[in-house]
């Protein structure tokens, strides 16, 4: 194949300086020992010059046996580029939390630099490990590879997305739920969903264990896992007198800011009337020494958020309002099988789990799966006079 | 004698977690008594048992090679035992069980040009997606702009110093496969025409029926063109999702002059104080302009520096800007509200200002 060389990267060179580690500066380190990444530069400052991307719109290529894991991408100046002809993505399902030993990232280059470019995203927008470059004949022998040293694809289309959750009970003493060994169990007990696409697009979940919802659950998963608590927040009067000896105005900056208005503050006790807290987080996060989430643990389930495509941008919205930590899987496994069922029979081609439920109703989305309304599923009682009272409530 | 064929490993599924963590981590899952943030970028998480475990967390640019990627598991093996994480915003944390080996990490970080930041009430690394560097929708590149981006706002992510956490997300696209919807500062690639359409190729490549249904706004109609089924599309009824592209590549968005980002503000997912929310349009459009897009660049700053200035403690954008009420926002940032900024897609009418609460 044509190799062209180093190309000249007028444009790009000029992210090269500055405080922020530049993606140029890696595009070309890659190149130094893969002249494939020449090409992406190439092609790139051609992007930059003509304000336009040069790829074309996907392709059909995989691994054998697997409906998803490989997006192909194939440039539209192959000619001129022909290094890049075919530039495919691999998505491979990370371990939950992100966490790895050095060895194990030694591992993943080691291959990658055998049969690909040697480029990557740490991580995609998904969770997913991307490997980003290579051609189809590479795909087998990458994914052979990848299996042998125990790590396996990701999804993408219309399938089951590699879920993701926060750090968890790993790393953070807020974590209602081992939010870890919740995203690990469901991605080993959808792999059938995960690697061949059934659905009618893509469902998402993401596992947080708090409130602060670190993973973004509740913006981009179609199913939100979001830990919380029942009782009382753990108080350590003498920590939160520390707090306050150090400066922290608890008045102002902790129980004015309470949207439950349940905190009270005279100057040496702090009285939380559990009854009316909301389950925020500010005042843990503003004292983490002194609070802390209750004992009785568990999760708020939260369905249907999506980015706008196709017909707006949704966030979850609440289903199960507590699940205790204990039967969280039971649960959700319950759950998941009701709501895609119900979303396979009545799903339109590209129609995600919310967009569904608008286009429905959320009462008969509910009837359909089984679960009784309750008042915490909406902000507010509708408004509208239009309601769609059912023949059997009427005489 | 035949050689049976290694067997093929399928449907594994990803590696436990529990072979990647520290020993310290191990021992004290869900054990995490608290945590203290001795400076920007590093948090010390201490246990029920009293021990101890040290993050430094340093900002990547997301598209890493593997040379670098090897740098941190060098680093990994000097200073944190070889155990290391990554975030959900594409930082790298180093897992310490030693705090005399955080200084010297920093340092080797810095000299590698990876800062050490991106906690607590600072600017955390941009969530963004792939733009020209591999993408075929995308009305801008994400990678350009996100570093000179952050060029700007470095200081801002290695130090503590705004009001509250601020979190800056970029999508290429409508797609927005980083969903960038909840943002407090959102930047988003628009295209802003209609698609063109490739008749000679479009019967060939595309169903045309389920074209004709990917279209939200019914502005795709069947048409017959020089004797050939084809579509047509209302142009009065399009707004530049590029859904149909999606489906169909015969109906290309990309449009070097009309192409470019738009600006949102004031989203976020955290429950912290109120209640999740989109972010709303602040800017409707601004020209590709690379390699560096300076004004993208200016009005991120902008916008960040009057945030820092005129916000309360622990207020984000959107809650800052609430309080404040919209039309002091577009006042202080000096930005222009136009006909653009009202809402005329469904349920429009929800974000009319519906009271008298107007400010003089």
């Amino acid at each position: 194949m044509a190799d062209n060389g180093k190309p000249k990267t007028d444009q790009l060179d000029q992210l090269e300086s500055g405080p922020w580690p530049s993606f140029v500066t890696e595009i070309k380190k890659a190149a130094e020992t893969n002249p494939v990444c020449n090409d992406l530069l190439g092609q790139l400052e051609l992007s930059y010059e003509e304000k336009k991307g040069h790829w074309k719109h996907g392709g059909i290529v995989g691994v054998l046996g697997y409906g998803g894991g490989v997006i192909g991408r194939y440039s539209d100046v192959p000619e001129q580029f022909p290094q890049v002809a075919h530039f495919h993505t691999i998505r491979i399902n990370h371990p939950s939390g992100w966490f790895y030993t050095s060895d194990a990232l030694r591992t993943l280059c080691d291959i990658w630099e055998r049969h690909g470019s040697g480029l990557t995203n740490m991580h995609g927008s998904t969770g997913d490990i991307i490997f980003l470059g290579t051609r189809t004949e590479e795909l087998e022998p990458v994914f052979k590879e990848l299996t042998e040293n125990g790590f396996d694809l990701g999804g993408s289309g219309s399938c089951m997305r590699t879920p993701s959750c926060c750090v968890g009970q790993a790393r953070c003493e807020w974590a209602n739920y081992d939010t870890m060994a919740m995203c690990n169990q469901i991605t080993h007990d959808y792999q059938d969903e995960l690697h061949r696409p059934p659905f009618p697009y893509k469902f998402k979940v993401k596992f947080a264990g708090c409130p602060n919802d670190c993973v973004a659950s509740i913006a981009r998963a179609d199913l939100s896992v979001i830990g919380t608590w029942k009782d009382n927040i753990q108080q350590d009067a003498a920590a939160v007198a520390e707090y306050a000896a150090g400066g922290l105005d608890i008045q102002k900056d902790v129980c004015d800011r309470c949207p439950g208005k349940c905190m009270d503050w005279d100057g040496s006790n702090l009285v939380i009337r559990n009854g009316e807290c909301v389950h925020c987080m500010h005042c843990i996060n503003v004292m983490p020494k002194a609070l802390r989430p209750g004992k009785e643990k568990g999760a708020v389930l939260l369905l249907g958020s999506k980015a706008p495509i196709v017909q707006g941008a949704l966030l979850s919205s609440v289903l199960v309002p507590f699940v205790p930590a204990e039967e969280l899987l039971d649960t959700l496994k319950e759950l998941i099988g009701r709501v895609w069922e119900f979303w396979d029979e009545h799903g339109k081609n590209r129609e995600r789990v919310g967009e569904l439920i608008q286009r429905v109703g959320m009462a008969s989305f509910l009837d359909a799966i089984g679960l009784d309304p309750v008042p915490e599923m909406v902000s507010a009682p509708r408004d509208n006079p239009y309601i769609f009272f059912q023949a059997e409530d009427t005489k | 004698m035949t050689v049976q064929p290694a067997k093929r490993i399928t449907d594994i599924g990803p590696p436990h977690y529990e072979k990647f963590l520290h020993p310290v981590i191990k021992k004290n899952y869900g054990q995490w008594r608290y945590h203290e943030s001795p400076a920007p970028g590093v948090l010390c998480h201490v246990a029920e048992s009293g021990d101890r475990i040290y993050t430094v967390r340093a900002g990547s640019p997301r598209l890493l090679s593997i040379h670098s990627i090897r740098l941190f598991a060098d680093l990994a093996d000097k200073y944190s035992g070889g155990y290391l994480r990554f975030t959900s915003r594409n930082n790298v944390e180093f897992l310490l069980d030693n705090p005399d080996n955080i200084e010297p990490l920093k340092k080797e970080l810095l000299a590698n040009n990876f800062p050490v930041g991106g906690t607590n009430n600072s600017i955390s690394n941009i969530v963004h997606t792939q733009g020209w560097v591999h993408c075929h929708s995308s009305a801008t590149d994400a990678s350009g702009i996100v570093k000179a981006v952050m060029d700007a706002l470095c200081d801002r992510f290695t130090n503590e110093n705004l009001p509250a956490k601020l979190r800056i997300a970029l999508a290429c696209c409508l797609n927005m496969c980083g969903a960038v919807h909840c943002s407090d500062i959102a930047i988003l690639g628009i295209h802003r025409r209609p698609p063109k359409i490739r008749h000679d190729v479009l019967p060939k490549i595309c169903e045309i029926p389920t074209l004709i249904a990917s279209c939200p706004t019914g502005a795709i109609r069947p048409a017959t063109v020089e004797g050939k089924q084809s579509v047509e599309v209302i142009n009065e009824q399009c707004m530049f999702c590029g859904n149909c592209y999606t489906v169909c590549p015969a109906l290309p968005m990309n449009d070097p002059e009309n192409d470019g980002l738009s600006i949102w503000v004031g989203g976020k997912v955290s429950n912290a104080r109120s209640a999740p929310k989109f972010s709303k349009l602040a800017i409707p459009f601004i020209p590709n302009n690379p390699p560096r897009w300076p004004e993208v660049v200016d009005a991120v700053v902008n916008i960040v520096n009057v945030y820092a200035q005129h916000a309360r403690k622990f207020e984000r954008m959107g809650e800052w800007i609430e309080r404040i009420g919209w039309p002091r926002f577009f006042k202080l940032t000096g930005i222009e509200f136009t006909r653009y900024h009202i809402d005329d897609f469904k349920n429009a009418g929800l974000t009319y200002a519906r009271s008298a609460h107007l400010q003089y």
